[in-house]
C-alpha cells in the first residue's frame, strides 16, 4: 500500500484516496474546434509512461481535493507532490 | 519407553514440565519449549505424513519454515487447522495432531501404489493425460484427482476464534530477531527511535538458539537474553515474538502476523485472539530473516531421516533431541561439520562425513572433525541410499574431478540419519517483495539482494553474510543507518560489537545435483521438492520439452507449488535447470518472490471485519424501524437497505406486487425515497455550472421549479440521471440515483478542482441530512393537504415539477411536486430526525384513503409501465442520450461534459441499439428474465454460433394494471421496427416470442400526473 502526502492534509494511506490518471491533460476550450482524432486522443489515449510521471490522486476519504504527484512508474516512488494549478517540478515536459 | 530420543540434557526445553500430546491417536509426551516435530522426534517418531503425488513416505525433514514435509491436521471439529508444520507448531497440552495425504494410515497407504506406476507420472502428466475425453473434466477426472490429491481437511463449522487487525506507525522495522536483528534493534533502540522487533520463533536469538557459538565470551544465547532485557527497557521499542513479517509492499507497508495464543491451545483460555495482524508502516525497514540451508540432490533422498544438517543441530542443541543413533554427514562446505561435532558430542556415532570436495584442509572445523578421529572422505558423495519407512544405509562412490560422474568401489554404510548441506540460501523473500533485485554471488552459490526498494537495508546471513561477527556488524551498521534515516543521530556505528572467534573456512563447491551411475532419466529419483514430488528428472524433461524459463519450468514441474514455497529446493531447481539448459545460474535466476512468506489464516485478514454487520457498512433511512415492523423485506441498493415489498401474512411476492401497485394508481402509495443520492450546489455560478454538468439548459429556470437532467460522462454515456430544483439564485438541490451518488459527488468535484476552478461553486452531501416521504397515486394530494401546511397546494399554485416550503405535522418541510410513477405525486422532504415522526402523520392522515406503503419492486414496475428509465439498470455505460431517443434534453446552446463525444462517428452509427418495449406475443403472463438476448432466427437454439444478435433486455416486470408481462430492452434500430417480432432463446431450450413496442406502456400523454 503506498504512502501518499496530500498537499492539504500530509502523509495518509493509499486506502484514502482514489487514482486519477494522468495529469497535466487539459479539456479542450473549445471542443467543436478538435477533430474526432484529437477528441478521441483526448479522451482515450494516455502516454504510458515508464519512469517518472504525473499522475493525478483525489484525497477522496479526507479532504475531497485533487492533487498532482509525480511517480516513477517503475519503483512506485514518488518524486514530488503539488496542488493543482501550481507548476510541476522540473517546469514543462 | 516415553521419550526414547530424548537426550539427557541441555536444549531449550523446560524439564520440568511435561506436557501430553497425541499423534494419529497415539499419547505422547513432551516438554514446554518442544515444537510437535520436536517431540515427536523425541519419542522416535520421523514417518508423519505422505507425498502430494506418489505418497512417499515423508518425515520431518527440516526444523523450522522451510520444511515440506511435517504437515500435519491440529484439532477437530470447528477450530481444526489444516497442514500446519510440525516444525513450527509450539507445543501445548492436550495437543491433538493427525497424519494427512494418507489413507488408511500413514504406515500403511492405499494410494502408495501410485509410487509403482511413477514412470507414468512425469512433470506435466496431469497436462498430458487428462485432455480427452472432454466429458470426463468434471465427471471422472477432477473428482478423483481431488480426492487422491490435495492435504488436510477443512474444518466444516464456522472459525470459533477470534482475529484482531493492528495498525501501527515506526520509525524502524526490524524483521528477525537474530544476532544481527538484534544489533540492528539495539543500535536504533538505544537513540530513542520507535522500532519495532519481530521474530517467528517463540523467543529471540535465530541461530544462537540452535548452535554453540560464543559472543563476549559467554554462550550467544545469553548475550541474546541480555539484549533483549535491555530492548525490554526501552520506551520506543516494541518486542514481537512468534509474530511472521509475510509481506513486504512499497514504502515501508509490511505485513506480521502474531500468533497470540496458538502455543497455549485451540482455544483461549482468556480473552486475547487467536492471531494478530499488524500493518506496519515503518519509515525504515531492517531485514535480518537469515539464511536456510539447501540439502544436497541425490537418489532417493526423500526418506524419513535424511534432514539438512543445521536441522539436525537444531534438534540437538535447541530441543535435546537425538534425531538418530548412527548418522551420515553429507556436505560441499564446512558449516554441516559442526553438526558431526554436535552429534559426536552427544554419543551419536557418525559413521562418516562424505565431502564431495577433494580437499578441505584449511577449516578449524574440519580440523577439529579430523582430531576427533570421525572417518572422512574427501572427493566423495553419496550417490543412493537404502530403507522403507526410514533411511537404513547409504552408497558412496568417488567423484570425478568435474562433479559430474562417479566411479570406482561402492562403500555401504549402515545409518539411519543423514545430515546433509548444500550451501546456505539467504531468506531475500521480504527484499524481494516489493521489487528489491538480487545477483548471484558465487562464494555462497547463491542469490543474495542487490538494489533494495525505498528505505530498506538487508544485515547478517540474508545478505549473504553467515559469519557471526560480521552479521552483528552489519546489524549494527543497518540499525545505525536506519535510524539516522529516520532522523536519530548518524550512520556512525555508536555500540561496541560483542567479540566474537574468527573461524577459517574453505570454500564449497557448488553442487546442484549429485551425480549418480545411471543416467538422470532411469536413475533412482533425486528429489528437488520433496512436498510435489519434483525431481532433477523433471526439470530435465521440461527442459527438453522447450521450456526455457526458470518461471515456466516452475510451473510444468509443480516445483515449489506446495505450502512451503520451495523454500528448501526451488534454488537447487534453478542450479538444475540451468544445468539441463547449459546456461550459467545467475542467468537463469529464481522465480519470484512473493507475498505470503508463509502461510496467513484468512481470519486474520478479515479480523472482527466480517458478518453481514461488519464487513460492509449497512445503511439505514430513519424510517427502516418501521418498515421491519410492517413486514417488509429489504433490497440492498449500494449500501442502503431500501424496503422491497411489504408481503402481508400468507401474501406472496406477485399478490403483494399486484396490491402495492393497484393501491398507488388507484388510491394513493407512500415510498421512502430517503435513499436518493442530494447534493446541495451553491455559489454565485452554481447555475452556470449545472449548464456544464447537465445536458440541457438550466439557466433560464425560475426559482420554485424543478427539472429532470441526465449527465454525461466525457466520452458521451448516460452516467446518471435525477431532477434538481433552484432553490435561490446561488442554489440548488441536485438528487441523484441511490447507487451513484458518490460517483456523481465525485465527478463534480473533479471537474470543480481540475477543469473549471475559476467557478466559484460549493457541493456539499445532504443525503443523510435529508428524510425523503413520496406519495403516490389519485388520492396524494388528499393526504398531503391534512399533513402540510403553509403551501396552497392547489394544481394552479402548485404545479407539476415545482417545490415549495412549507410545514410537515408542524416540522419545517420543503415539499417537491414531482412523479417517478406516472401518477399525481409529492416528495416531502423534512430534517432526517423529523423522518418518522412525519412519516406516522403522512401514515395517519392516509388510512382513510387506503394508503400502502410500497417498496422498490413496485417503484421498478411502475416507472417500467411509463417507460422511465433507471440509470444503472437500463444503461450500462456504453448507451448515449440519443440511443433513449432524448435529443429533447441535449442543448444545441451550449457545451456540456460529453457533449463532443455525441457527434463521434460512433455515436451516430445507425445501426445503434435504441430503447423499445417488449411485449410477449404467446403467453401475457410469460416474463422475459432480465438480460436475454433478442435474435431474429426462431431456431437460434439449433442454428449454426454464432447467432446474429438484435438487442437484448434491460428491464422486464408484471403488470397487473396493465394485465401482462412488459419488458424494456435495447433493440438495433428499435424504433424503426415497432410491431416487429423477435426471439429471446433460453438456456433451457424455450424460445420467448417477442414484439417491439413504445416503452411506454401506461397513460403515454402523461395526463395523469398532472391533475
Amino acid at each position: 500500500m503506498l504512502y501518499i502526502q496530500c498537499p492539504w492534509c500530509g502523509w495518509r494511506d493509499e486506502s484514502e484516496f482514489g487514482y486519477g490518471g494522468e495529469a497535466h491533460i487539459e479539456r479542450p476550450k473549445d471542443p467543436d474546434s478538435v477533430s474526432d482524432a484529437e477528441w478521441a486522443d483526448y479522451l482515450f489515449f494516455g502516454s504510458n509512461t515508464r519512469g517518472e510521471f504525473r499522475e493525478r490522486w483525489v484525497h477522496s476519504a479526507g479532504c475531497r481535493r485533487w492533487f498532482n504527484a509525480v511517480r516513477d512508474t517503475t519503483t512506485y516512488e514518488f518524486k514530488a507532490f503539488y496542488r493543482m494549478g501550481e507548476e510541476p517540478p522540473g517546469g514543462e515536459q | 519407553m516415553s521419550q526414547t530420543n530424548r537426550l539427557q540434557s541441555g536444549g531449550r526445553i523446560d524439564r520440568s514440565k511435561p506436557l501430553t500430546f497425541t499423534f494419529n491417536g497415539q499419547s505422547l509426551q513432551g516438554y514446554e519449549g518442544d515444537t510437535l516435530a520436536s517431540a515427536l522426534l523425541a519419542n522416535g517418531i520421523s514417518l508423519v505424513g505422505r507425498s502430494f503425488k506418489l505418497h512417499r513416505p515423508r518425515g520431518i525433514m527440516g526444523a523450522g519454515a522451510e520444511c515440506p514435509n511435517s504437515l500435519v491436521q491440529v484439532g477437530r471439529g470447528a477450530g481444526t487447522i489444516p497442514n500446519l508444520r510440525a516444525t513450527q507448531t509450539e507445543l501445548y497440552q492436550g495437543l491433538e495432531a493427525n497424519s494427512v495425504n494418507c489413507w488408511p494410515s500413514v504406515k500403511f497407504d492405499v494410494n502408495a501404489v501410485t509410487g509403482l506406476f511413477s514412470p507414468l507420472l512425469p512433470a506435466g502428466f496431469y497436462y498430458k493425460t487428462f485432455k480427452w475425453p472432454k466429458s470426463w473434466w468434471d465427471k471422472v477426472y477432477e473428482p478423483r484427482i481431488r480426492k487422491a490429491a490435495g492435504f488436510g481437511k477443512a474444518p466444516t463449522a464456522p472459525d470459533p476464534d477470534r482475529y484482531e487487525k493492528k495498525n501501527r506507525h515506526c520509525d524502524v522495522l526490524v524483521v528477525g530477531g537474530g544476532p544481527a536483528g538484534i544489533a540492528a534493534a539495539l543500535e536504533a533502540g538505544r537513540r530513542g527511535a520507535r522500532v519495532i522487533l519481530c521474530d517467528e520463533q517463540n523467543e529471540f536469538g535465530g541461530s544462537l538458539l540452535a548452535n554453540r557459538q560464543f559472543l563476549d565470551g559467554k554462550p550467544g544465547v545469553e548475550w541474546a537474553q541480555e539484549a533483549v532485557a535491555e530492548l525490554e527497557s526501552l520506551e520506543e521499542v516494541t518486542l514481537l515474538p512468534r509474530t511472521t513479517a509475510f509481506g513486504h509492499y512499497h514504502h515501508g507497508f509490511v505485513s506480521l502476523l502474531e500468533r497470540v495464543t496458538d502455543h497455549v491451545g485451540l482455544t483461549s483460555p482468556d480473552r486475547r485472539p487467536r492471531q494478530r495482524q499488524w500493518r506496519v508502516r515503518a519509515n525504515q525497514v531492517v531485514l535480518a530473516t537469515g539464511a536456510i540451508e539447501r540439502p544436497l540432490v541425490f537418489c532417493n533422498n526423500d526418506r524419513p531421516g535424511i534432514m539438512p544438517a543445521s536441522a539436525v543441530s537444531t534438534y540437538i542443541n535447541r530441543y535435546g533431541v537425538r534425531p538418530g543413533q548412527r548418522a551420515v554427514v553429507f556436505t560441499n562446505n564446512d558449516s554441516a561439520y559442526q553438526t558431526a561435532l554436535d552429534l559426536g558430542d552427544h554419543g551419536i556415532d557418525v559413521a562418516a562425513i562424505v565431502d564431495v570436495r577433494p580437499a578441505s584442509e584449511e577449516g578449524v572445523l574440519v580440523d577439529r572433525a579430523r582430531k576427533e578421529e570421525i572417518p572422512i572422505y574427501s572427493g566423495y558423495a553419496v550417490v543412493d541410499t537404502r530403507g522403507g519407512q526410514h533411511v537404513s544405509g547409504v552408497k558412496v562412490m568417488r567423484l570425478n574431478g568435474r562433479g559430474d560422474g562417479v566411479y570406482g568401489e561402492i562403500h555401504h554404510f549402515d545409518c539411519d540419519l543423514v545430515a546433509s548441506s548444500g550451501g546456505w540460501n539467504p531468506v531475500i523473500h521480504l527484499h524481494s517483495h516489493p521489487g528489491g533485485t538480487m545477483r548471484y554471488d558465487e562464494s555462497i552459490a547463491s542469490f543474495v539482494p542487490d538494489q533494495a526498494v525505498g528505505n530498506t537495508y538487508n544485515a547478517g546471513a540474508c545478505n549473504g553474510n553467515f559469519a557471526l561477527g560480521g552479521c552483528i556488524t552489519e546489524g549494527l551498521s543497518a540499525g545505525a543507518t536506519a535510524a539516522a534515516g529516520a532522523g536519530f543521530g548518524s550512520e556512525d556505528i555508536e555500540g561496541a560489537a560483542p567479540a566474537t572467534g574468527k573461524q577459517k573456512e574453505s570454500p564449497l563447491r557448488p553442487m546442484w545435483r549429485v551425480p549418480s551411475r545411471k543416467p538422470i532419466s532411469r536413475a533412482p529419483k533425486q528429489f528437488i521438492d520433496v512436498q510435489n514430488d519434483q525431481t532433477s528428472a523433471d526439470v530435465y524433461l521440461a527442459v527438453r520439452e522447450g521450456y526455457r524459463s526458470i518461471e515456466h519450468i516452475k510451473r510444468y514441474t509443480a516445483m515449489g507449488f506446495g505450502t512451503d514455497q520451495g523454500k528448501l529446493g526451488n534454488i537447487n531447481g534453478a542450479g538444475i535447470a540451468a544445468e539441463a539448459l547449459g546456461e550459467d545460474i545467475a542467468k537463469v535466476g529464481t522465480t519470484t518472490f512473493r507475498p505470503a512468506y508463509t502461510p496467513v489464516t484468512m481470519g486474520a485478514f478479515a479480523g472482527r471485519d466480517f458478518g453481514p454487520e461488519r464487513f460492509h457498512a449497512v445503511r439505514k433511512t430513519p424510517m427502516h424501524k418501521w418498515h421491519v415492523e410492517h413486514g417488509a423485506l429489504f433490497e440492498n441498493v449500494g449500501d442502503w437497505k431500501r424496503p422491497w415489498y411489504y408481503p402481508k401474512p400468507g401474501e406472496s411476492m406477485r399478490e403483494a406486487l399486484d396490491r402495492e401497485s393497484y393501491q398507488a394508481r388507484h388510491a394513493v402509495g407512500v415510498l421512502d425515497a430517503s435513499t436518493l443520492g442530494k447534493i446541495d450546489v451553491r455559489g454565485p455560478d452554481a447555475a452556470e455550472f449545472l449548464n456544464r454538468v447537465y445536458t440541457s439548459g438550466w439557466k433560464t429556470m425560475e426559482v420554485g421549479k424543478a427539472r429532470y437532467g441526465i449527465m454525461l460522462g466525457e466520452d458521451g454515456m448516460i452516467m446518471d440521471d435525477g431532477v434538481s430544483a433552484r432553490i435561490a439564485e446561488d442554489h440548488y438541490h441536485m438528487t441523484t440515483t441511490t447507487g451513484g451518488a458518490a460517483r456523481v459527488l465525485g465527478h463534480l468535484e473533479e471537474y470543480l478542482q481540475t477543469e473549471w476552478p475559476e467557478l466559484q461553486v460549493y457541493l456539499t452531501s445532504t443525503t443523510d441530512q435529508w428524510a425523503a416521504i413520496s406519495l403516490a397515486g389519485p388520492h396524494a394530494r388528499d393526504v398531503v393537504e391534512k399533513v402540510v401546511s403553509g403551501i396552497d397546494l392547489s394544481s394552479e399554485a402548485f404545479p407539476f415539477m415545482t417545490w415549495r416550503d412549507g410545514e410537515a405535522a408542524g416540522v419545517p418541510a420543503r415539499v417537491f411536486r414531482i412523479s417517478f410513477s406516472g401518477e399525481l405525486g409529492f416528495e416531502i422532504n423534512v430534517q432526517a430526525n423529523y423522518g418518522q415522526y412525519v412519516w406516522d402523520a403522512v401514515w395517519e392522515a392516509g388510512q382513510e384513503y387506503g394508503i400502502t406503503p410500497y417498496g422498490t419492486e413496485t417503484m421498478h414496475i411502475l416507472r417500467a409501465e411509463k417507460g422511465f428509465i433507471i440509470a444503472g439498470q437500463d444503461t450500462d455505460g456504453s448507451v448515449n442520450p440519443m440511443d433513449f431517443g432524448m435529443h429533447g434534453l441535449l442543448s444545441k446552446k451550449k457545451d456540456f461534459i460529453g457533449r463532443r463525444s455525441l457527434s463521434r462517428p460512433d455515436a451516430i452509427r445507425e445501426d445503434r441499439e435504441q430503447f423499445v418495449g417488449l411485449v410477449t406475443v404467446d403467453d401475457p403472463k410469460e416474463i422475459i428474465p432480465e438480460g436475454a438476448q433478442l435474435v431474429e432466427d426462431r431456431n437460434a437454439n439449433e442454428a449454426p454460433k454464432p447467432v446474429p444478435l438484435h438487442g437484448y433486455v434491460t428491464s422486464s416486470y408484471y403488470s397487473s394494471t396493465l394485465g401482462h408481462s412488459i419488458a424494456l430492452a435495447m433493440v438495433k434500430r428499435g424504433r424503426e421496427r415497432m410491431d416487429e417480432v423477435l426471439y429471446a432463446p433460453q438456456a433451457d431450450g424455450r424460445v420467448i416470442q417477442c414484439r417491439i413496442t413504445s416503452p411506454v406502456f401506461y397513460d403515454p400523454k402523461g395526463e395523469r400526473q398532472n391533475v
